[in-house]
């Protein structure tokens, strides 16, 4: 017996009804859809903010700062003491401070706000290499270099930059006041933090902020890569000996690419885990919709049972129609919730690479899509085992004269 | 030729039906036998255990005291799902009101049995293609019942008694919603059933039918068989001569 043409056939009959009664499984499925789509590409997205070369070193940062950038307003500021103690660590490579500073920025006599992060004069190679750093128009920082800086992607174009005018190199613009040439433009990276940076050599910064001795971000990278873990421990025991500090009570933070995307994972899968305990009501309530329709359906069909019985349906049969047309009500639900899910994960991505200047693209994962689509049939059809039974055990010949 | 072989047998068959403290006695200890081949009527004032009784020997019913034989087999305590297949295979059941399930076309009406039973696609095609043939409905396998007109859905429905080619048809009021010519159609496709060696068993309210098609009439009345008449022959049936009468 073709159960399948059966549903269909009834479901169409009831047009309205049935499309009322499949909209909360949908509501519910294209929450969770988007949700976890949208997820893995914000996570993606956020991972891209932390760029290719991040997950090559240690970042050590003092903590307690409550608002701006690294090291801004923390009480006990990291130093270049704590730079050259590290250095002392035996599994370190090297280690470098990186300072950064808000500030504003004026050219073609707009200001705007921004900040400037610091090149290490001693590891400007190594810091291009850590960071992938490639130009895209002029040259690189090199030492020697005065009053000059490198600007990210995003300073180039003249419609979107906030200065109306396109910035090449050879251009000066004024930092805090003070004159500074445009050596370079950054290739785009699609990180934020990159591509609306201002880069300048270290002794540029300290001639023009208060920053002295004072470390806002350490950099540091490891001999072996196998090392990270060790080096994490044995970076923090020696901060916590120089910080006066004991295990639970540091005043720093030492954080290793793998704890750094453990952190955002967390937080991220706890908003997703919310979301998704939520978007799970609606599809509960879409499963109570169900049950509701399908009760009214073999009330409504008792006579339909009785000559189907009348012609030789098995109890059995009765049943596995009533449940497959449930399971069939959940599944165009859920299908339908999946393209709106997969919509709506599109949308919401690319709001978000708007907001943080990001290419990613929403993670479509086909096993998401098969289990929303299976498990859609399946709460449909146990949504409608009730009504199913019901229909089954009605009496055939109370049925026919209904 | 006839066969004398009963192929129906209601033993002391009792129907009750529990109406809180009340118990109403639809069928009281009827027993009757049906032989193949024969054209039985059932008539009776409403109320009287006609269509209980139908529902008793096609399975839809189980009795609730005495014994039901079809083609020899004891039905009476039969669980539904065997129930379900002796519907299935062995009686074909025609409506008063048809009984076609709308969302279905007509073909599809008629294949509903053979689909029930398992029958493989192909020589559900062939039967069901024979049956429409038969009741001169192909031109209407693709329509649906509201689509058709009265006698056409009768004819759909006579179809799809015949789809698992049982050996009893139970016709409860055939003619009942169908007007006079409609309905002398019906009764001529039944007869000419009959003719073939199905077994059918009728109920009506028309005298003039029973007279006219059937070999036995049972006249029930307050659940119980009042009286029983019967033609001697073919030919007695066609001149109205009725013994009992």
């Amino acid at each position: 017996m073709n159960y399948f043409l059966f549903a269909l056939r009834n479901l169409k009959r009831k047009g309205v009804r049935s499309w009322l009664t499949l909209l909360g499984i949908c509501i519910g499925i294209a929450a969770v859809v988007s949700l976890i789509s949208l997820g893995s590409g914000l996570q993606e997205a956020v991972l891209s903010q932390f760029g290719v070369g991040s997950t090559e070193v240690i970042t050590v940062q003092a903590s307690g700062g409550f608002m701006g950038p690294p090291g801004s307003e923390v009480v006990t500021p990291l130093t270049l003491d704590d730079v050259n103690a590290i250095n002392g660590v035996s599994s370190v490579d090297f280690a470098y401070r990186e300072n950064i500073l808000t500030g504003q920025m004026e050219y073609n006599d707009i200001l705007g706000i921004g900040y400037a992060t610091t090149i290490p004069l001693d590891y400007i190679k190594e810091y291009y290499e850590i960071n992938e750093v490639k130009i895209e128009y002029g040259r690189l920082l090199k030492k020697g270099d005065s009053r000059k800086i490198l600007l990210g992607f995003n300073f180039y174009n003249g419609k979107t930059n906030g200065f109306e005018r396109t910035i090449l190199p050879g251009k000066q613009v004024l930092i805090n006041d003070e004159i500074f040439n445009v050596i370079g433009i950054l290739e785009k990276t699609g990180s934020f933090l990159y591509d609306s940076a201002v880069f300048m050599l270290e002794s540029d910064m300290d001639s023009i902020s208060d920053k002295g001795d004072n470390a806002d971000i350490i950099t540091v990278k490891v001999k072996n890569k196998d090392l990270m873990n060790r080096t994490k421990i044995d970076i923090e025991k020696l901060l916590r000996k120089r910080r006066d500090v004991k295990v639970g009570g540091e005043d720093f933070s030492v954080s290793t690419p793998e704890s750094s995307l453990d952190q955002v994972n967390q937080i991220l899968g706890a908003i997703q885990v919310f979301v998704i305990i939520i978007a799970s009501i609606s599809i509960v309530i879409g499963a109570v919709g169900i049950v509701n329709t399908m009760t009214t359906s073999v009330l409504e069909r008792r006579k339909e049972i009785g000559i189907m019985k009348s012609v030789g349906a098995r109890n059995s049969q009765i049943f596995s129609q009533f449940f497959i047309e449930s399971g069939f009500l959940g599944f165009i639900g859920g299908g339908i919730g999946v393209l709106l899910g997969i919509s709506l994960g599109y949308i919401g991505t690319g709001m978000i690479n708007n907001f943080i200047g990001s290419d990613t693209l929403p993670i479509i994962n086909f096993s998401l899509i098969f289990f929303s689509l299976f498990g859609s049939f399946l709460i449909g059809a146990l949504a409608g085992i009730f009504p199913a039974m019901k229909a089954a055990k009605q009496n055939p010949v109370q049925a026919l004269s209904s | 030729m006839k066969k004398e072989e009963i192929i129906i047998h209601l033993e002391n068959v009792s129907r009750y039906y529990h109406m809180g403290e009340t118990i109403v006695k639809a069928v009281d200890g009827i027993s009757l036998s049906v032989k193949k081949g024969d054209f039985v009527a059932v008539m009776g004032p409403s109320g009287s255990g006609k269509s209980t009784s139908m529902h008793l020997i096609g399975s839809l019913d189980v009795p609730t005291k005495g014994h039901i034989f079809l083609d020899g087999h004891d039905i009476s305590s039969l669980h539904e799902s065997d129930l379900a297949q002796i519907r299935g295979k062995n009686i074909g059941f025609i409506f008063q009101q048809f009984n076609l399930i709308p969302t279905l076309t007509v073909k599809e009406n008629v294949m509903l049995p053979l689909s029930l039973q398992g029958i493989s696609e192909e020589e559900r095609e062939i039967k069901v293609n024979a049956l429409l043939k038969k009741m001169e409905l192909s031109e209407r396998a693709n329509h649906f019942p509201n689509q058709i007109s009265g006698g056409q859905q009768q004819r759909v429905a006579i179809a799809r008694a015949l789809a698992n080619d049982p050996e009893v048809i139970l016709a409860d009021e055939p003619t009942g919603n169908l007007d006079t010519k409609t309905g002398e159609i019906v009764m001529e496709h039944l007869e000419k059933l009959n003719d073939e060696g199905k077994t059918i068993v009728m109920v009506t309210h028309s005298p003039e039918l029973a007279k006219e098609y059937a070999d036995i009439v049972y006249w029930l009345k307050d659940g119980k068989i009042e009286k029983i008449t019967t033609k001697k022959s073919k030919s007695m049936k066609k001149i109205g001569k009725w013994e009992g009468d």
